[in-house]
Formats: C-alpha cells, structure tokens, sequence
C-alpha cells in the first residue's frame, strides 16, 4: 500500500510529498521527534513552518486557507516558545523576548516582513482588479459589484474609470498625447464584446465591428501606451 | 460521543450490504493531473450523477432505466454527456493563471425537459443547460438538406418541414457566465430554496446571485479585515437551508459554524446563530486549530440539522443547540498521534467532505487509502469501507477494513503505517433516495449499491 511503488503523472512536489510521507513512516528518527524534549520539537516545528510560510508566499496565488493557518500555527509555536514574551502582531518585531535566540527573533522579523508584505500586496492588488467598483470594500451593504473583467483594466484607462487606482497617477503621462483617439465609442468599458473568453451567453452585447486596419491601429497605440504607464509588477 | 468503530458491522441503516456496481475511469497507474475528479454530486431526483475534475471538465452520467430483460442492469450509470465547463484563463492584470479545476457542482431542480447545473472554478461560475434531441426538421423551404440557402426565385412551392427521429443527442450548452465578484477562490456554491437565488463563497467573502442575472451580485457575508495583516480566520464553506429561502450558514477555518438570516439585515457579517465546540483542554496540540478547520458543512434533507467536517470528525448538530454537536463521529482517530507528519506533508490541509442520505438516517465521509466511512445514526454502528480494483467484481459485497493502530496486528488489517495517503477519498455523494453511493477515488468513480435493494 505505500506509495513508493506507484509512478504517477503529477506535478514534481505531490510526488516529493509522497516519498516525504514514505520517509517518515520509515524513519527511526520520525519517532524521537515526538519523544524529543518539548523545545526541540517546538524549534523544528517552528523551522518547518517557516518553511511552509515561505513556499506559501512565493506562490503567485497563495491558497489563503492554508496561509492562514501556518501563520496561525507559527504563532502559537512562538508563544510556547517565548512565553514571557507577548505574543507580536504582525508586523511589528518581538518585544524583547526572554530567550537569546538571534535566529528566532531575525527570522520572525524577516517573516513578519515578508507576510505583512504579501498581505498589502494582496490587499493593493484586490483593489487593482476590482478598479470599476464605485467603494473600495467599504461600500454600503447590498452594493453591487461591477461585471467588468478585470483584463479589461488596461483598456478601462482610456475610459471613464472611476476609483480606478491608477488613474490619478496617470493623468500627467497622458497631458501631451492626443485624446480624440479615446474619445473612440468603440473602447466603452462596458462593452462585453471585449471580454476574452468563448463563451457566448445570452445578454451579451454584441461586439462593435472593427475593421482590420483600425484594429491593428488602436492594438499598436493599446500596446505603447502600456509599455508607458505599466507599474512595476510586485516582484512575482 | 459516538467512538471509532471497527469493521465487521454493515452500516446505511437497515443491515444494508455494500456491493460494488460500477467504476469509471482510466485502470493504468499514471494517473493524468487533470482526470482527478474534484467534485460529484447527484441531481434531485438521483437519475443523473455529475463529476467535475481537475482538468475543467464536467461528465454526466444517467442512470437506466430498471429493464426486465436485462435484470443486472439495474440502475447503472452510463455517460449521457461530457463537455468543457471551464477553460485555463489568465489574468493580465495579476500575472495569474486561473486553474479550470471544477470546485464545486450544484444541480437545479428540474423544471422542464431540460437539466440545468452550476458548476464553478476559482473565480467564475457558469450555469449549464443540458438538453436532449431526438428529432430533427426535414424539408425545410428555404435550405436544402446540406443546410444550402436555396434560390428563393426556384421556389415553386411551400411546403411544411417534418420532424423525424433521429439519434439522441444530449447537448451542453452555457446559458449564463456570472463573473468577477470574487477576489479570494470559491469555495462553495449552494442554490436556493426559492429556485431563483444562490450564495457563492471564497475565502473572505459570500455573494448572492440571481440566476437571471450575470452583471451584478449582493454581498452578503464580508469577512475582510480593515487591514490584511489581521487576518487570523477564512470562511471554507456555505450552503443555503434547504427551506427556508432566508438562511444559511458558513464554516470557518477555526472549526465555527454561523448561521445567518438575511431578513436580519443586508449585510450578513452579524450572525444570528454561532456553532462552537469548545476545544478539549486534554487534546489541545500545535494543531488544534487546523484539525478544528471545517472542510465541510450540509445541512440534512429535513432542515433540522446540519453535519460539520473536520480534519478527524464528522459532527451533526441541531439547529437549536449551538454550544455543543449531537453526534460526534470519529473517522480516523488513530491519525491523531501522526499530525506532525501529516503537517509536514501537508495532509493535515486535505479538505474531505461529507453527505447524508436520503431518510438523514446515515452519513458518510472520505478517507485515505482509498477508505470510506459510513455512520448509521439509528443503530450507532459504523463501517469502514474500500473503493478498490480489487474489490471491483461485479455485484461484489464490500468487505469491512480495519486499520490497526497498534498491538499485534489481525488478519486482513492494515496498520497505519502502511495507509497510503495519497489515495484520499475527499468526494462523496449519496443518492437522494435510494441506496446508491458515488465515491471517487483520485480518476475513478466508484459506484456502489445495496445487495438488497
């Protein structure tokens, strides 16, 4: 029954889960770890999340459950640990804890960072996707949430966006370049047509008929000025 | 509370006995990432039996109709349609590829001819329409039997198309794409009791859609903090109640369970009901609080209680008592004292869930080695059972398994040690009515059905 024997064709980390599991059934080691003194379990165990907080974060999209819940592990590791220590909210550093452990408290502030990073760029990027939506997260109950993709955000520029995040930061690039090629009715946010994707529901409008030339002309001005007003990426 | 059984004792109410009836999927040992199936799920009246997998498809398969000339064939399930459901995406703006992986499959009650389901991936969901033809138009005035225009200048005469037979076709066809209200990943669709509405969750939020409309949904339940780094909690499922058209509840990852009503007020965040267990000071670990994560949440059919999954239970709860379950069902104790290991593996986040059946007299859940189990509320037995090849002979009574989890080892048990983990049985589904069960086992669907029925 143990999975070592089966080849499977799947991604390289569920299989080196699987041997990982095959290792620790088989390894004596597995069981001292248990037995060992409490603050060496405590320590590896906090090592491992750690680990596991850092994979999570390098994820393009991490899985917020499982973040959630190493963070929350992390914690209560580092309370045991620490215990005279109170407990740090993120993101701010440990306040003075008792034990003399250079590696814990430079490796909680890096993580500390690093998750108070990740979840601002979370928070910023949400913002970003949902750029037609009239109140960011702070909208009256019941308000609706706008249907426009958020691909679309490149070309909702060149509309009427309102709250759109990078608006006002753009307003100066834009000073100097002709406007009458946006005031093109063809390029309304609203529009469905735009949407990439195959599917064809009902209630869809239909897509206003562009000629090729004119295409290729507004795709050659959509790209440039991307390349302008693009920001930088947050480092994926 | 209702301890851990052993094998030996057939469960489902009734002294059922588990035989095997069908299997679906590829035999061979490479399994391809996208034939995991991630979601089954019957329809209303149980006749048709949806799967969704890892690779955005979705196969329907339709049960026979009982035939006294070919008595064995009663009820097996035969594919009656196979379509895309959801295609890879990306999203430019996020430099983020959004995975086609069905979620989660919600059937509508049947109204017409037609069968219309909900199926979801991370972040959009779609309502299909299935649909059968078995005639077609001949003899159409203005096209020729090619499907030609004809001149209509060499139309001499009118006359009335027919309709003959022709081979049944069942037909797939999207019929609305709801969109872009979801930031974090869906989790969880459930549909109304009114027929009209249904609840989508992610992570941080719940939306309320009408099916009628794509372009705008209710926000009804936001658990966002002000500020990110607070986040300490995120919602892992909702499902609506299955008759009051105004509630519902949602699970968290600290093992809560809120119950809410929409009459109370548009935004749902305050809840009318809080289900909680206290946490057991004598078991309390590093890992109480992953172990505690609802995976799962269904209400029984009769609305009066609801069953909650975690990492290591199953429990049922009334409605009207929320400071502790009614039931408590342990699936597999014995992996209590391996959570180091499952954490550094990441078993520990695994997500079964879980489902009753049709009189709420039973439920049943998922576990590893391919292992299923099954809890009979009345007689307070319960049986582990195995969704294998091996077992796979046709109209084969399913032996109980026992895991041993320590001491001398039995004949024909298995000791924890030995459980493989990669075969997890995380979808099940229960027939609505009768005594048929789905269970799928990574690409293969089991089906398995009651000797006596």
């Amino acid at each position: 029954m143990l999975s070592k024997g089966l080849k499977r064709k799947r991604e390289e980390e569920e299989e080196k889960e699987s041997l990982a599991v095959d290792a620790l059934w088989l390894d004596p080691g597995h069981a001292a770890v248990a037995q060992a003194p409490p603050t060496a379990a405590s320590s590896s165990l906090f090592d491992l999340s750690v680990i596991k907080l850092h994979h999570s974060l390098q994820q393009s999209e991490p899985d917020l459950r499982h973040l959630v819940l190493v963070v929350n592990t992390l914690r209560r590791i580092q309370a045991s640990m620490a215990p005279a220590a109170a407990l740090p909210p993120v993101p701010s550093p440990p306040a003075a804890p008792s034990m003399a452990d250079n590696l814990l408290a430079s490796s909680d502030a890096a993580l500390s960072a690093s998750m108070a990073s990740l979840l601002e760029d979370l928070s910023h990027i949400e913002g970003l996707s949902q750029a037609p939506q009239p109140l960011a997260d702070e909208g009256p109950p019941g308000r609706s949430i706008g249907g426009v993709a958020p691909s679309l955000g490149a070309l909702d520029l060149l509309g009427p966006a309102t709250g759109c995040l990078l608006d006002d930061g753009l307003e100066g690039l834009f000073e100097d370049i002709d406007t009458s090629m946006y005031d093109n009715e063809l390029w309304a946010p609203a529009s469905e047509g735009l949407k990439p994707g195959p599917e064809d529901g009902p209630g869809k409008e239909e897509a206003p008929e562009l000629d090729e030339a004119e295409l290729d002309y507004l795709m050659d001005v959509l790209v440039g000025t991307q390349a302008l007003e693009r920001p930088p990426g947050p480092g994926r | 509370p209702i301890g851990a059984g052993g094998g030996g004792c057939p469960a489902g109410g009734n002294d059922f006995q588990w035989c095997f009836s069908q299997v679906k999927g590829a035999i061979d040992e490479d399994v391809a990432e996208a034939d995991i199936i991630s979601t089954v799920e019957f329809n209303y009246s149980g006749d048709l039996l949806a799967t969704g997998d890892k690779g955005g498809r979705v196969v329907i398969f339709q049960r026979e109709q009982e035939n006294k000339s070919r008595p064995h064939s009663r009820g097996e399930y035969n594919v009656y349609s196979t379509f895309q459901s959801h295609e890879p995406e990306f999203d430019y703006l996020k430099s983020l590829e959004i995975e086609e992986k069905i979620n989660k499959i919600r059937w509508l009650p049947q109204q017409n001819a037609a069968h219309f389901l909900l199926s979801t991936n991370d972040k959009t969901i779609k309502l299909w329409k299935i649909s059968e033809r078995d005639k077609r138009a001949e003899g159409y005035n203005l096209k020729d039997e090619d499907g030609r225009l004809r001149d209509p200048f060499r139309i001499t005469a009118l006359r009335v198309p027919i309709l003959k037979p022709m081979d049944l076709m069942v037909e797939a066809s999207p019929r609305r794409i709801f969109a872009n209200a979801h930031t974090y990943h869906i989790n969880s669709i459930s549909v109304n009791s009114d027929h009209e509405t249904y609840l989508s969750a992610d992570d941080l939020r719940i939306n309320l859609w009408h099916l009628e409309i794509t372009d705008r949904s209710f926000n009804i339940v936001d658990i966002k903090p002000a500020n990110m780094e607070e986040l300490t909690e995120v919602i892992t499922a909702a499902e609506f109640h299955p008759h009051q058209c105004n509630v519902f509840v949602y699970s968290s990852s600290k093992g809560t369970i809120r119950l809410c009503d929409m009459r109370s007020s548009a935004l749902c965040d305050r809840h009318s009901k809080f289900f909680e267990e206290p946490e057991d000071p004598s078991s309390r670990s590093f890992f109480s609080e992953i172990i505690s994560s609802i995976s799962d949440v269904k209400f029984s059919h009769s609305g009066r209680y609801m069953m909650s999954r975690d990492y290591l239970s199953v429990k049922v709860w009334d409605l009207n008592m929320e400071s502790r379950p009614l039931e408590t069902h342990q699936v597999h104790e014995y992996l209590r004292s391996k959570l180091c290991s499952l954490y550094e593996n990441d078993c520990i986040f695994d997500k079964f869930e879980c489902c009753w059946n049709g009189s709420d007299s039973a439920i049943m859940t998922g576990s590893y080695n391919n292992f299923f189990r099954m809890f009979d509320r009345d007689t307070r037995r319960d049986v582990t059972l195995e969704a294998s090849r091996e077992s796979s002979k046709p109209r084969a009574s399913l032996k109980p398994r026992k895991v041993c989890t320590g001491g001398k080892r039995k004949k024909d048990e298995i000791s924890v040690d030995s459980l493989d983990f990669n075969k997890k049985i995380l979808h099940t589904a229960w027939h609505p009515a009768d005594s048929v069960i789905a269970v799928a086992a990574t690409n293969n669907l089991y089906i398995f059905q009651d000797k006596i029925n």
